[in-house]
């Protein structure tokens, strides 16, 4: 028998039996942030290629919507604060060490610039939208101006916001699910992922959206690759990883994670996808509905799976 | 100066009045605890053996807090004693997920709180309370640079161990075994 109890202090029940201290607002901001990346990073990488007029969507009608995602997700962030009037020490100090630090300010350099591009597309949505004043369409010229420029510094910034929101979890080597630097990669294919999805949904272009069903094909895959290598890194590892991957392998989170993330959100959109490749009946709205659920669901079990996650104490 | 607290787990009886004098000495709020005791069972009756220990912050050398704070809230002040500045503090909870031990939470006013080995009263000369109210005396607490310190010399002569040491942390709570 090994029994360990605390017999007295300590019962904050945000704390015992287990970390609960991160609740909905992170996971949910952590999907806003990849869809938002995931978007931006398509916007940039077609109109880099010269590819405006083939994939509209992508590179001026989805982006509209990104200063909105962030937006909401940084109303997540904040709502996630306990010392709310503080927040501004955010951008009163600079952490390398500290994800946190440097995705505060990737969001303030990515936050504006998605609210440029936004604004020079909004005639997609408003046709007869007139800037009003001088000054602000001699700044819409000089902007289009550096259109390439921005599309650059949007895919840069985008795959860092992607990556971010990975690494805010994986550098925590407390919380040992969390601790594996596959997170990274793997929450910025999700997001990629769920930015393709988004895209298809929005698309009147048939070619587009086989395009972007395509590439979502090709990013759902290498998802997959990644979530089986992150459980073969776990169980390869040392017992508190092997632990933390019990979590998904007969754990707390097996069904949720294995049936609505990997199988609903993953392995059913790409069945989906192939299908509608080879001009099969689907409802082209189904895949990239289930790949966004997906990814906020996966979102949502490995925030609060990593706080179960803890090392073995001796 | 480099300060560290030792717990003699054969002196312990698990009597809580650290948490208690913590509690009182540095205004904790209700329901809250900066330190507390935990109790480790091994064996079957009649073979059994009880490990009782006084834990806290371990004020480590290489803080994951303080590594992990976006605002440079939690920071090394004197002694290498861990500190929260409350005033820089935003409460985004990244240092309570970021420590293996599980010693810091956010005070009901909205900044995170912890364990300052009492450095109210170390800068007095005097010891943190839970050492001082201990009625067994299995706390100590004193400075690793000087090796005359009793901390040096214990550590010296006793055999010691520390918590999850695997986690990279070099924490400088001494359990005594």
């Amino acid at each position: 028998m090994n029994e360990d109890l605390i017999v007295s202090g300590r019962m904050n029940p945000l704390i015992d039996p287990h970390l609960g201290v991160w609740e909905w607002q992170i996971p949910s901001y952590l999907f806003l942030g990849g869809l938002a990346a995931g978007i931006l990073f398509f916007a940039g990488l077609f109109t880099v290629w010269n590819k405006e007029e083939q994939y509209p969507t992508a590179v001026r009608k989805a982006p509209i919507l990104v200063p909105f995602i962030l937006a909401l997700g940084l109303l997540f962030l904040f709502l996630d604060l306990k010392h709310k009037l503080y927040f501004w020490r955010l951008y009163t100090t600079i952490k390398l060490e500290s994800p946190m630090s440097w995705g505060a300010w990737t969001l303030m350099a990515i936050t504006p610039l998605s609210i440029i591009w936004a604004a020079l597309n909004i005639r997609e949505f408003f046709p007869n939208w007139d800037w009003k004043f001088d000054w602000v369409k001699q700044l819409e010229s000089w902007f289009r101006k550096y259109k390439k420029e921005m599309a650059w510094a949007m895919m840069t910034l985008a795959l860092i916001l992607g990556v971010y929101t990975g690494i805010l979890f994986s550098a925590f080597n407390a919380r040992p699910l969390w601790n594996t630097s596959i997170l990274g990669p793997l929450f910025l294919i999700s997001g990629l992922s769920t930015g393709a999805a988004s895209i298809v949904l929005l698309s009147k272009v048939k070619t587009e959206r086989h395009m972007f069903a395509k590439i979502d094909l090709g990013l759902i895959a290498i998802e997959l690759f990644l979530i089986i290598h992150m459980f073969m890194g776990f169980n390869a590892g040392t017992q508190t990883k092997i632990n933390a991957a019990d979590l998904f392998m007969g754990g707390d989170f097996t069904a949720s994670f294995w049936v609505l993330v990997v199988g609903m959100g993953l392995v059913i959109p790409a069945i989906l996808e192939v299908l509608e490749m080879r001009d099969k009946k689907v409802p082209y709205r189904a895949a990239p509905v289930l790949v966004l659920i997906g990814g906020l669901i996966l979102r949502f079990i490995l925030a609060h799976a990593g706080q179960m996650s803890h090392w073995v104490m001796n | 100066m480099r300060y560290a607290m030792a717990v003699d787990s054969k002196k312990c009886v698990g009597c809580s009045d650290c948490v208690v004098a913590c509690q009182t000495e540095n205004n904790v709020p209700i329901g809250y605890a900066r330190d507390w005791v935990r109790e480790i069972n091994h064996g079957i009756y009649p073979e059994l053996h009880t490990e009782l220990r006084s834990e806290r912050c371990n004020h480590c050398d290489n803080a994951p807090c303080v590594r992990s704070c976006p605002t440079g809230a939690s920071h090394y002040a004197e002694g290498g004693i861990v500190k929260v500045a409350e005033e820089k503090c935003i409460g985004c909870s990244a240092c309570i997920i970021s420590c293996p031990y599980d010693a810091r939470y956010i005070h009901p006013k909205g900044y995170v709180d912890k364990c300052t080995f009492c450095d109210h009263r170390v800068k007095d000369g005097e010891d943190p309370a839970c050492v001082a109210v201990c009625p067994t005396k299995c706390l100590y607490f004193g400075d690793l640079d000087d090796p005359n310190s009793e901390m040096s010399t214990l550590l010296r002569v006793r055999k010691y161990k520390t918590l999850i040491p695997e986690a990279g942390t070099d924490p400088q709570l001494y359990i005594l075994v």
